[in-house]
């Protein structure tokens, strides 16, 4: 199923990182996973959290501009080739993939969870179940 | 229209473009004020005049060109631009005043001494088409050994020789049997005695074809009525540093904030909080414009912003015709000010 993901704009100067992290830390929020993408001038900050609506009104509270974006969850064996297989099945489906970075707090040591971010989260959905690929639920991801 | 000889247009004070037209009389009028400037430069028949103002639309190349040739002079029309080419010209013609923007002929200096360039002949800066400081003109007359005048004008006026500074270089006298000089203060409007500092409004006396009455200069400045060592009695104003609106000159462009707000408009549809901050590098000036990302653009795709970035830089070059950098910032990020809001940081240190 699909996943909220929060992306947060950061200018790329010293300690743009801190108070978002800060702010969420102070609200209770536990950041699942994180990634950070970054031009020369600003950068990204793209994290899961459990409760993506709440962590919304803290940094919002905090003036800061959140989006939310939907992302896909795919299991990947936690094997060589494992991840090339499941690429493989995204490229025959025709899907095009603007991101993708690891889950960090995956549950099982033989499987991966990668993020995936498709220009249409529904119709990826839709395409890869057909192939066989397996898409994890919030519940997979989220319990520890 | 018959009677028009002539036609030139500047950006103006309200950021659209002026259109301002002469008669042969207001030509000629502006031809002999542009000898008066040279002359109270030191300057005659037998200099050689490298005219690097541009040439064109713009009032500073031919109002300068046409004034040099009047007073007898030689004149190298190069117009702006081309630093190897002006240093060149500089060397080989033994150059010996020129014509510019003060920050152009820093940018020459520095290049001048790169490439060893000979210019021992030039005597004399006539530079204006922008603000500058006595810091600026103490730094320029050091380095080069030239003597650096300010040379006042606009286009709504005349074009450049409404007032020069004499070799007092204390104040620029200003031609005031054509153009009536007049202090006022920007808020009420009154008249406001010599001496006391507020806006400079002209009334043009001679001018035939664009006769101006109490034009408001948008320049901030002084009368200085007391008599000046040179002899001239035509009244002096204090050098002016800056002006009662946002309106900024860059690289001889006048530039408001308004034309940055229109072309953030264009592209966003809504106007975020934006700071216009100038700096001067290697004697050129650098525009960045800073933009705080609203939620209505904000993309989680790197692509789209820097493709926002690129469409806000194209559509506010295509405004103001000059070279930008748009750096998108974070919301709540620039400063906020009560009152009127300080849209231009200024870091040139004119
Ligand atoms: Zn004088």
């Amino acid at each position: 199923m699909k996943l909220k993901q929060l992306s947060l704009f950061l200018e790329n100067r010293p300690g743009q990182l801190r108070a978002p992290i800060a702010a969420l830390g102070n609200a209770g929020i536990d950041i699942l996973t994180m990634t950070l993408a970054d031009t020369a001038q600003f950068g990204i900050l793209r994290f899961i959290v459990a409760d993506p609506a709440r962590a919304k009104d803290v940094l919002e509270a905090e003036g800061m501009i959140v989006s939310v974006t939907e992302v896909v969850p795919i299991q990947v064996d936690n094997r060589p080739g494992g991840l090339a297989a499941v690429l493989a099945a995204i490229e025959s489906a025709g899907l095009g993939v603007e991101y993708m970075y690891d889950f960090a707090a995956r549950a099982t040591p033989d499987k991966a969870a990668i993020i995936f971010r498709f220009e249409d989260a529904d119709r990826a959905l839709e395409a890869l179940k057909a192939a066989g690929v397996r898409i994890l639920t919030s519940e997979e991801l989220l319990r520890k | 229209m018959e009677e028009i000889v002539r036609l030139h247009a500047s950006s103006g004070t309200t950021g659209k473009p002026i259109v301002v037209a002469y008669t042969q009389a207001d030509l000629d009028v502006w031809s002999e004020v542009m000898v008066r400037s040279f002359a109270a430069c030191g300057l005659h028949r037998g200099d050689v005049i490298q005219n690097a103002y541009g040439y064109g639309l713009f009032t500073g190349g031919l109002g300068a060109h046409y004034g040099a040739e009047m007073l007898g002079a030689t004149v190298i029309p190069i117009s702006g631009g081309n630093t190897e080419r002006q240093l060149m010209v500089m060397a080989d013609f033994g150059v010996t005043a020129l014509c510019c923007t003060p920050s152009y002929f820093l940018h020459l200096l520095e290049s001048a001494k790169e490439t060893k360039t000979d210019f021992s002949k030039l005597r004399v800066g006539v530079f204006g088409a922008e603000p500058w400081s006595e810091a600026m003109r103490d730094r320029i007359q050091a380095e080069s050994g030239i003597r650096a005048h300010d040379i006042y004008g606009l286009s709504e006026i005349i074009g450049p020789g409404v007032g020069i500074e004499c070799a007092q270089q204390h104040g620029l006298h200003i031609f005031e049997d054509h153009f009536y000089p007049e202090i006022i203060d920007p808020e009420t409007g009154d008249v406001l005695p010599d001496g006391a500092e507020g806006e400079l409004v002209l009334t043009t006396l001679s001018k035939q074809a664009m006769p101006m009455i109490r034009y408001r200069t948008r320049d901030i400045t002084a009368i200085m009525a007391e008599p000046c060592e040179c002899g001239r009695t035509l009244r002096r104003i204090r050098r002016i540093g800056r002006r009662s609106d946002d309106m900024v000159i860059i690289r001889g462009v006048n530039v408001f904030p308004s034309q940055v707000e229109t072309a953030l408009l264009r592209v966003e549809g809504t106007l975020p909080h934006y700071q216009i901050v100038l700096t001067r590098d290697k004697g050129l000036d650098q525009i960045e414009v800073k933009v705080e990302v609203t939620p209505e653009v904000f993309s989680d795709e790197i692509r789209k912003l820097e493709a926002l970035q690129h469409q806000l830089e194209a559509a506010i070059e295509n405004l103001l015709g000059l070279r930008v950098t748009v750096t998108l910032v974070q919301p709540r990020s620039l400063p906020r000010s009560e009152g009127k809001a300080r849209r231009v940081t200024d870091l040139r240190n004119l």
